[in-house]
C-alpha cells in the first residue's frame, strides 16, 4: 500500500468517525467538535489532492469562522443536552424510506461511475501542480469568474444586513 | 495515487451521514450543522473531480460553496437566536407555528 | 543501522529539528516571563523577581517546578473531555505555528546533508499560519465553556467574539504584502524585500519600500495580532478585575501553564511574523557594501559580557558574585571568538538569524512595553475599534497597494 493510500484511509476513517460522532453525540458542543474533526480531515484530503489553497480556505473559513460562530451561538444560548421528542410520528417512516432511496441512488451512481474513471485513467489528466495551483486559481477567479465573484460579495453584504436585522432587539 | 472513485465513495458516505443527522437530530443547531456536513461532502467530490480532470473549475466552485455557506451560517444562526429567544427552546418540534 | 540512518536522513533530521526547536521555544518562553516581569517592574519603579538566583534568573525554573508540583483539582460538573482538550489544543496549535517560520537564509551542511533553518516551508506558508491562528479560538472558547462556571464562560464569549472580529483585519492587513511579494511563501516574501533603493537595506523593507509603503498595513497587523493573542490592551478575556481570571479561572497547575505557554508562544510567532512580513526578516538594515556590520554580533556581545562581569563583581549575594562573572566571561569570549578570522564562516552564517532575532526581541519588548503602559479597552470600545477603524483602514490599504502595484507594472 502506498503512503498516499495509507494517508487517505486514515483521513477518511477520521472523517467518517467524526460524522458518526456528530449523529451520536447528545450535546451540541460535542457535535460541533465532531464536525470540526470532519472538516480538518477533509482539508487534509484536499492537501493530498494538491488543492492547497482550498485546504487552507477550508480550515480558515469553515474551521475558523463558521464553526466558531456555531460554538459561539451554542455557548450564547447555553444549549443543553438534546431532548428526545417524537411529536411528529408520521415523519419517521417516510424519512427512513427516503434516506434509503437516496443511499441506493447515490451508491448506484458511484458504482456506475467507477467504470468511467478506470477508462479515463489512461489519458494525460494533468494534476494541478502544487506550486502554481494557487496562482492559476487566482487568475481564474479574477479573470474568468470575476462576475460571479463580485456577486458573492453582494450576497455576503445582504447576509450581514439580514443577520443584523434578525438579531436586532427592538426596544 | 488514490483512485478518484475512493474520494467519490467517501463523499457519498459523508453526504448520507449528513442526511441521517438531518433526519434524526432534534436540536436546530445540530440540524444546521448536518447541512454543513452535506456541503462539505459535496465539496470533496468537486475537488476530486477537479483533480481527475486536471481543471481548476471544481476548486473554484468549492470556494463559492464555502462563501455561500458562510453567508448562510450568518443568516441561519441569526434565525436560530431569534427562535431560541421567542420559544425558549432549541427543539425543532417545539417550533410548530407559522409565526414567531 | 548506518543504512537505516542514511535512508531516512530527511525524517531524522526533521525530528531532531523539531525537538531542538521545541526546547528553544520553551526555554525562550520561560525567560520571556522573567523578561516581562523585570521590564514591567522597572517601569513601575519596582525590582521584580530578585530572590531566586542572581537577578531572579532562576525564577522561571522555580515557576516551572511550582506548575508541575501543584495540586491539579478538576472542578465538579465540568465536561471532562473538553476540559482536558482545551489546553492541549491551545498549546499544540501555538507550538505548531512556529514550524513554518524560517529563521535564516542559508542551510547548514551537516554530514553531507543540507539542513535548512525551518521545519516546513510550504508554498502557502502564510495561509498555514492563518489557518492555525483561526483554529486557536477553540482553545479559549472551549476552556471557558467546559469549566461550568460563569466567569470563564463570560471571558470565553468575549474572547471568541473578539478573535473572530480581529481576524478579518489581521488577514486583510497582510494582503498588501502579498501583492508586493507575489507569493504566500515566507522565504519568498523576505527575498522580495532584498532589492532596496540605493542599496540601503532598510529601504527595501516592506514598511518603507515602494510601490506603497506598508505602514498602515503594519499598524493594522500589529494591533490585530495583539488582539488575537489576547494581550494588553485587548486582554478582556482574562480581565482580572472583572472576570477573576477569565477563561482559565478553573484551571490550575500544569493545565494553566499550558495556556500560559500558548499565549507566550503566540507572542513569539506574532513577533516573527511582524519582522518577516514588514521588516525584512533576516535582512540587515545597512547598505550591502558595509562589511563592518558583520562584526556587530561581536560588538554587541563583548560589551554586554563585560557589563555582566562588572555587575557580577558588585552583586550582593555570594552566589551572584560567583555565577554572574562566569556568565559574563562566556558571553564576552563568544563575542571574541566570532571576531576571529578563523571563525568567519560562522560569523557570516549567523548574520541572518542575528538580525531576525534582534527584530523579534524588539517586538517582544513592545509587547511588554504596552502591557506596562496601556489600560484595558472597554468591550464596546474594543468592538468599535476593530470594526469601525481597523477593518476600513486595512481595506483601504489593500486598495491603495493594489493601485500602486498596478501602476508600477504597467505605467
Amino acid at each position: 500500500m502506498s503512503a498516499q493510500l495509507l494517508v487517505f484511509f486514515i483521513l477518511a476513517a477520521l472523517s467518517v468517525i467524526g460524522a458518526l460522532s456528530l449523529i451520536f453525540q447528545k450535546h451540541p458542543i460535542h457535535s460541533a467538535l465532531s464536525l470540526i474533526v470532519v472538516m480538518v480531515a477533509l482539508a487534509g484530503l484536499y492537501l493530498l489532492m494538491g488543492a492547497e489553497f482550498v485546504a487552507a480556505v477550508q480550515i480558515i473559513v469553515y474551521g475558523g469562522a463558521i464553526m466558531v460562530l456555531f460554538v459561539f451561538v451554542i455557548m450564547l444560548l447555553n444549549a443543553g443536552l438534546e431532548e428526545h421528542t417524537s411529536i411528529s410520528k408520521m415523519a419517521g417512516f417516510p424519512g427512513i424510506l427516503l434516506a434509503l432511496a437516496l443511499t441506493g441512488f447515490v451508491a448506484a451512481t458511484v458504482a456506475r461511475s467507477a467504470g468511467l474513471f478506470v477508462q479515463v485513467a489512461g489519458d494525460n489528466g494533468k494534476i494541478p501542480g502544487t506550486l502554481s495551483s494557487t496562482r492559476e486559481l487566482s487568475n481564474m477567479i479574477f479573470r474568468n469568474f470575476a462576475y460571479p465573484f463580485e456577486l458573492t460579495s453582494i450576497l455576503i453584504l445582504i447576509a450581514i444586513l439580514g443577520a443584523i436585522v434578525l438579531a436586532h432587539r427592538e426596544n | 495515487m488514490v483512485p478518484t472513485t475512493y474520494y467519490i465513495a467517501l463523499s457519498a458516505v459523508l453526504f448520507g451521514l449528513g442526511v441521517l443527522a438531518f433526519i434524526f437530530k432534534r436540536n436546530i443547531i445540530t440540524i444546521f450543522m448536518s447541512i454543513e456536513l452535506m456541503l462539505n461532502a459535496v465539496n470533496l467530490a468537486f475537488v476530486a473531480f477537479s483533480q481527475r480532470t486536471g481543471k481548476l473549475d471544481g476548486q473554484i466552485f468549492v470556494l463559492f460553496v464555502i462563501i455561500v455557506a458562510a453567508a448562510e451560517a450568518a443568516v441561519g444562526l441569526g434565525i436560530i437566536i431569534l427562535i431560541a429567544r421567542n420559544r425558549q427552546s432549541l427543539n425543532v418540534e417545539r417550533v410548530d407555528l407559522l409565526k414567531l | 543501522m548506518i543504512d537505516f540512518l542514511s535512508a531516512h536522513a530527511e525524517i531524522i533530521i526533521t525530528l531532531i529539528k523539531i525537538v531542538l526547536l521545541l526546547f528553544i521555544v520553551l526555554t525562550v518562553n520561560a525567560y520571556l516571563t522573567w523578561f516581562e516581569r523585570k521590564v514591567v517592574a522597572h517601569m513601575q519603579s519596582r525590582w521584580g523577581p530578585h530572590r531566586v538566583g542572581p537577578h531572579g534568573l532562576l525564577q522561571p525554573l522555580a515557576d516551572g517546578a511550582k506548575f508541575l508540583l501543584k495540586e491539579d483539582p478538576t472542578p465538579a460538573g465540568v465536561d471532562k473531555f473538553v476540559y482536558f482538550l482545551a489546553p492541549l489544543l491551545a498549546l499544540g496549535l501555538a507550538l505548531t505555528s512556529i514550524a513554518v517560520i524560517p529563521f535564516g537564509p542559508d542551510p547548514i551542511r551537516v554530514l553531507g546533508h543540507q539542513v535548512y533553518l525551518y521545519i516546513a516551508n510550504p508554498s502557502i506558508g502564510l495561509l498555514v499560519l492563518f489557518a492555525i491562528t483561526a483554529l486557536g479560538v477553540y482553545g479559549v472558547a472551549l476552556a471557558g465553556w467546559s469549566s461550568n462556571s460563569k466567569y470563564p464562560l463570560l471571558g470565553s464569549l468575549r474572547s471568541s467574539a473578539q478573535m473572530i472580529s480581529y481576524e478579518l483585519a489581521l488577514t486583510l492587513s497582510v494582503v498588501g504584502v502579498l501583492l508586493m511579494a507575489n507569493s504566500f511563501n515566507l522565504t519568498e516574501i523576505i527575498n522580495a524585500q532584498s532589492h532596496p533603493a540605493w542599496g540601503v537595506g532598510i529601504l527595501g523593507w516592506n514598511i518603507f519600500s515602494g510601490p506603497f509603503p506598508q505602514i498602515l498595513g503594519f499598524f493594522c497587523f500589529f494591533i490585530a495580532a495583539i488582539a488575537e493573542t489576547n494581550r494588553v490592551p485587548f486582554d478582556l478575556a482574562e480581565a482580572e478585575s472583572e472576570l477573576v481570571a477569565g477563561f482559565h479561572t478553573e484551571y490550575s497547575s500544569f493545565k494553566f501553564a499550558m495556556f500560559f505557554i500558548a499565549e507566550y508562544t503566540s507572542m513569539i510567532t506574532v513577533s516573527c511574523l511582524c519582522s518577516i512580513l514588514f521588516f525584512g526578516g533576516w535582512l540587515s538594515p545597512f547598505p550591502q557594501s558595509w562589511t563592518f556590520t558583520y562584526y556587530l554580533p561581536s560588538l554587541l556581545l563583548i560589551p554586554s559580557g563585560l557589563w555582566v562581569i562588572w555587575d557580577g563583581i558588585r552583586y550582593e549575594t555570594i552566589w551572584g558574585r560567583l555565577i554572574l562573572p562566569g556568565i559574563g566571561t562566556v558571553i564576552a569570549l563568544l563575542g571574541l571568538a566570532l571576531a576571529l578570522p578563523q571563525l568567519q564562516f560562522v560569523n557570516v552564517f549567523i548574520q541572518g538569524p542575528f538580525w531576525l532575532l534582534g527584530k523579534i526581541l524588539v517586538f517582544l519588548f513592545v509587547y511588554v512595553w504596552m502591557r506596562g503602559t496601556l489600560p484595558r479597552f472597554r468591550y464596546d470600545q474594543l468592538m468599535a475599534f476593530g470594526w469601525k477603524l481597523l477593518l476600513p483602514v486595512s481595506i483601504a490599504n489593500v486598495v491603495l497597494t493594489a493601485f500602486f502595484v498596478l501602476l508600477r507594472s504597467n505605467p
